[in-house]
């Protein structure tokens, strides 16, 4: 059994659901957080999601098409997305691809305590 | 070649051969990132080049062996000047039109949930970038990055 790279957590809250990805977002783990989210995405139908990024080692072009297409899945359930806290090597490819004129990214507020997001 | 046997400008090289597994696209990016350590990049330049390595080898793994299983070849040299350079080679499909592939949001897969967006991050986190391609016989991205600590 090969280890994955890569999982996500979730928290739901009067506003809405807040989904947090880990580890590396490429071609390889894109495929089955994409199968997961959506069967939770489907289930629970969050009116707002915050796609949390800041604990993304790793994010290549596979994490847009992951994210996009989150995006518009939601937007068909009547929802929509909110990313919150990517590091800055994660936002320097969502910016290369514009997805900030899509998705509205929100910087995240630092814990005092250990330093996360 | 120069007294070590390597091809002249060449400091040091190392080749890699693996199957068209999306499960190496990580290994691949992780080996590329070892190599070039020897240049002491800083944390920016290695994650371009990780971000760079991984886009070529999943568009092999997507696109020149789409329907089969096939080998992709790194070869990774070190020149003088502090300059990596990063060969990505596949025997597979081809490219029929490079420079429209080129262009940014460019897919032949939308159902694949492909951004569009791999020669474009592979050009913007490198200084420059090389794709030859011929239709049934392939594909060859080189990549060059000058690592010079600056970020």
């Amino acid at each position: 059994m090969i280890k994955q790279t890569s999982s996500f957590t979730h928290i739901q809250s009067a506003e809405g659901m807040e989904i947090t990805l880990h580890g590396d977002i490429d071609h390889h783990s894109a495929a089955r957080l994409r199968s997961e989210i959506d069967r939770l995405l489907c289930t629970e139908r969050p009116k707002r999601l915050w796609l949390n990024l800041s604990a993304v080692e790793f994010m290549d072009s596979s994490g847009l098409g992951l994210i996009l297409g989150r995006c518009n899945l939601l937007g068909e359930l009547g929802g929509e997305m909110i990313l919150r806290a990517p590091a800055p090597r994660v936002e320097k490819i969502l910016r290369l691809a514009g997805l900030e004129r899509l998705i509205p990214i929100e910087a995240g507020k630092k814990n005092q305590a250990d330093g996360s997001y | 070649m120069n007294k070590r046997g390597l091809a002249a400008n060449t400091q040091n090289e190392l080749k890699l051969s693996f199957p068209s597994l999306s499960v190496n696209e990580s290994i691949a990016r992780s080996a590329v990132a070892v190599f070039c350590a020897q240049l002491n990049p800083t944390v920016h330049e290695l994650a371009d080049v990780k971000c760079a390595v991984s886009e070529a080898v999943t568009n092999c793994i997507v696109h020149a062996y789409r329907d089969c299983i096939g080998i992709i070849t790194l070869n990774l040299r070190i020149c003088t000047g502090g300059w990596l350079r990063i060969e990505i080679r596949d025997r597979g499909c081809g490219i029929p039109d490079v420079a429209a592939a080129r262009v940014p949001l460019y897919t032949t897969d939308p159902e694949g949930e492909r951004s569009g967006m791999g020669f474009a991050v592979m050009e913007s986190f490198t200084d420059r970038m090389r794709v030859k391609s011929k239709v049934g016989a392939g594909t060859t991205v080189t990549l060059f990055k000058r690592l010079d600590g600056r970020g």
